[in-house]
């Protein structure tokens, strides 16, 4: 039987959840068995042209070009899955989305006109169809391997969407909310990183974007009991997954509540 | 005018392959000289400096983090350090060894990587790590042990080892208790012999030898090898306070690359990572690492830049042993963070990357929101200087297939290991003759 091509592509990212294929310590030479990893510019020297039956993509889209190639990826892949919180909802560099662009080109750089970038870094779903999304950030490498698994014997793959709170009661954590009184986004925030933050002594910061089913009214509340004002409030919602849309839409009830007090 | 002299040929590399991040190469020869080198980074633009302004001070390290999947440490390093000195904190000693360990597994974690996965695949004639198990599978799983054993005293300290989440000012959200710490010692003593195979495994590759007149610049503390703290030196004679960056270098923008380059102010191109380090702090690896690094009949220290993956392999078994010694020595932090009082103020600080010095300044107000931030990553400060390595190179190019020019173009632009996510994996190579 022909092994499946596999590739991975590179959007704007800090290759974080690509280098996850590279932390499989234990399972990436089998996976060099299973598969034919035949696009993956960081760990091979040449790429070989697609089509691709598993195409797994890094990053946002953030400069023109990108824009263009997103579309190339999907009309040479079988299977497009985007892989972390870049990919899946904007990023952190989505945080220009709020801004204006040559404002921060010329924050970094002295000849900004020499810079060519969007005014917005958006998921790779707002350009092409995408078939499934693997959150996080970066995505943890036991997701990442299910899905492969799953994608390789035929059967579409599917990763816990409920909050990270499920896990953290599962793993025993001390809650940090009640204990402490630590802001803690893990009431809305999907699982998949095992409640990392939590069992870390502090309070979740979202990097695995929404999970299904939050309250996210009622969770602004929450954040504003605890003593936070709402500029507070906001940066924590306007983080790496800042520019999902039900985070989006509880930063702007935010903001319209306090335009009312105002 | 003889023909060679009008002989124009041009190598474009649209990409370099196995390193981090997207880079060209736009080289043009005109009679076996070199009439314009490019060395592009186009990784899109993530503006890190913009967005970080009206953050809290302790979103910092999680923020910054996010520049480099590779080397999320060095990055919550330079800044955890940096806002300390400027809000007065001071860590707990214990803290501070703690840290070391953490860096200890990035570097580890970070060389592995580099040499077994990015580099040792052009020593051996291979695609990729893949194929190069099927002819040296057992170098292969020695790499993927080392890699795992720096990946999990990441993990350790900081609950994952991308994007880790126990680094704060003032030191760490959780510290390990002792018997935590002790389980990674069999892995390490492991580690440890699996090292110092894959030192003589990398020293008996076939190094080209491109010795050239380079100026190396690391941290040099008193007592110890450089991770966390030190003066800045070089070998032509740089010796200052790590806080004076500014005015020993100069960033500039050149119009074909999206990360800035840095130079010496009044002389050039600089040479930082694993190499800078060796060569300037060889008295400070220890006399068990420092006859090691002697066996392998490498001078040290040397200037020919294709010995940066021995300088890794060096500074792995440097890592390993050091890991080994603060584990043993380790008596937990009373408490794992020191508190801390935002104020406004401006603030500096270098750590040593895997990949070189990684500075860092930020300006806080009142409230302790950062005003403005500034992060020269090894990265760019290397750039001019691996431009100058591929000019020196130029001229044994001319008659070279497109195959092995592209070949030897990408293995000189990976002696820096670059981290391009970082500087802002790629090269494609044209070549042009007219």
């Amino acid at each position: 039987m022909k092994k499946p091509r596999l590739a991975v592509f590179k959007f704007a990212s800090c290759d974080g959840c690509q280098l996850q294929f590279l932390n499989a310590e234990d399972e990436i030479l089998a996976l060099g068995r299973l598969v034919d990893v035949v696009y993956f510019p960081e760990a091979r020297g040449r790429m070989l042209a697609g089509p691709y039956d598993i195409a797994f993509v890094e990053g946002s889209v953030a400069t023109p070009e990108d824009a263009r190639r997103v579309v190339q990826v999907r009309e040479e892949s079988r299977f497009l899955v985007t892989i972390g919180a870049c990919a899946t909802a904007g990023g952190i560099q989505a945080l220009r989305n709020w801004d204006d662009l040559d404002r921060y080109k010329s924050a970094v750089y002295p000849s900004p006109e020499f810079i060519a970038a969007l005014s917005t870094s958006t998921p790779i779903s707002e350009h092409v169809r995408v078939d499934y999304e693997i959150w996080g950030c970066p995505v943890d490498k036991r997701e990442l391997l299910t899905v492969v698994r799953s994608l390789l014997s035929g059967a579409p793959p599917t990763l816990p969407s409920y909050s990270v709170c499920m896990e953290c009661k599962r793993r025993g954590n001390v809650c940090v909310v009640v204990a402490k009184g630590e802001p803690c986004l893990g009431p809305v925030t999907r699982t998949g990183c095992g409640a990392l933050c939590p069992a870390m002594n502090r309070g979740c910061y979202g990097c695995f974007g929404p999970a299904d089913d939050q309250n996210m009214r009622s969770f602004a509340r929450l954040l504003t009991s605890q003593g936070l004002s709402p500029e507070e409030s906001i940066r924590r919602l306007r983080g790496i997954n800042g520019y999902v849309r039900p985070w989006r839409e509880a930063v702007d009830a935010i903001n319209g509540k306090k335009n009312q007090d105002d | 005018m003889p023909s060679t002299e009008r002989k124009t040929r041009t190598i474009r590399l649209g990409y370099v392959a196995r390193v981090e991040g997207e880079v060209a190469l736009q080289l043009t020869m005109r009679g076996g000289r070199v009439s314009d080198l490019k060395l592009k980074i186009f990784e899109p633009p993530r503006f890190f400096e913009a967005f970080l302004r009206g953050r809290e001070s302790r979103e910092v390290p999680d923020l910054v983090a996010r520049i480099c999947g590779i080397c999320p440490v060095a990055y919550q390093m330079s800044a955890v350090h940096a806002l300390e000195a400027m809000f007065g904190v001071s860590v707990d000693p214990a803290v501070r060894m703690l840290r070391r360990l953490y860096y200890c597994g990035e570097w580890i974690e970070s060389h592995a990587l580099h040499v077994h996965m990015l580099a040792a695949p052009d020593f051996l004639g291979c695609e990729s790590i893949f194929t190069m198990a099927e002819r040296n599978r057992e170098a292969v799983e020695r790499g993927l042990r080392i890699k795992k054993t720096g990946n999990a005293i990441v993990a350790l300290l900081g609950g994952r080892s991308v994007h880790p989440v126990g680094t704060c000012v003032g030191g760490f959200t959780r510290a390990p208790r002792r018997q935590e710490l002790a389980a990674l010692r069999e892995d390490l003593k492991r580690a440890r012999d699996d090292v110092l195979e894959c030192l003589k495994w990398v020293a008996g590759f076939d190094l080209p030898d491109r010795s050239g007149d380079i100026e190396f610049v690391s941290l040099r503390h008193p007592d110890e090898y450089p991770m966390n703290e030190g003066r800045i030196v070089s070998s032509k004679g740089i010796d200052a306070p790590a806080d004076s960056f500014d005015e020993l270098f100069e960033e500039h923008q050149v119009s074909y690359s999206n990360a800035l380059h840095a130079k010496v102010r009044g002389r050039g191109a600089y040479f930082v990572g694993p190499l800078a380090r060796v060569n300037l702090n060889f008295d400070r690896l220890g006399a068990e690492v420092a006859s090691a690094a002697a066996d392998t009949g490498i001078p040290w220290p040397n200037s020919n830049p294709y010995t940066s993956i021995v300088a890794r392999a060096v500074e792995m078994l440097y890592a390993v042993h050091e890991a080994l010694r603060i584990i043993d020595a380790y008596d937990p932090p009373g408490t794992p963070h020191a508190d801390f009082s935002p104020r406004a103020a401006t603030g500096r600080a270098i750590t040593e990357a895997p990949r070189g010095a990684l500075y860092h300044f930020y300006e806080t107000d009142d409230a302790g929101l950062i005003r403005r931030a500034r992060i020269v990553p090894p990265t760019s400060q290397n750039q001019a200087q691996i431009e100058a390595d591929l000019r020196g190179l130029a001229p044994q190019l001319l008659d070279r297939t497109h195959a092995e020019a592209t070949r030897m173009c990408e293995m000189a632009i990976r002696n820096y290991d670059p981290c391009i996510s970082c500087s802002t994996h790629f090269l494609r190579l044209r070549i042009e003759r007219e």
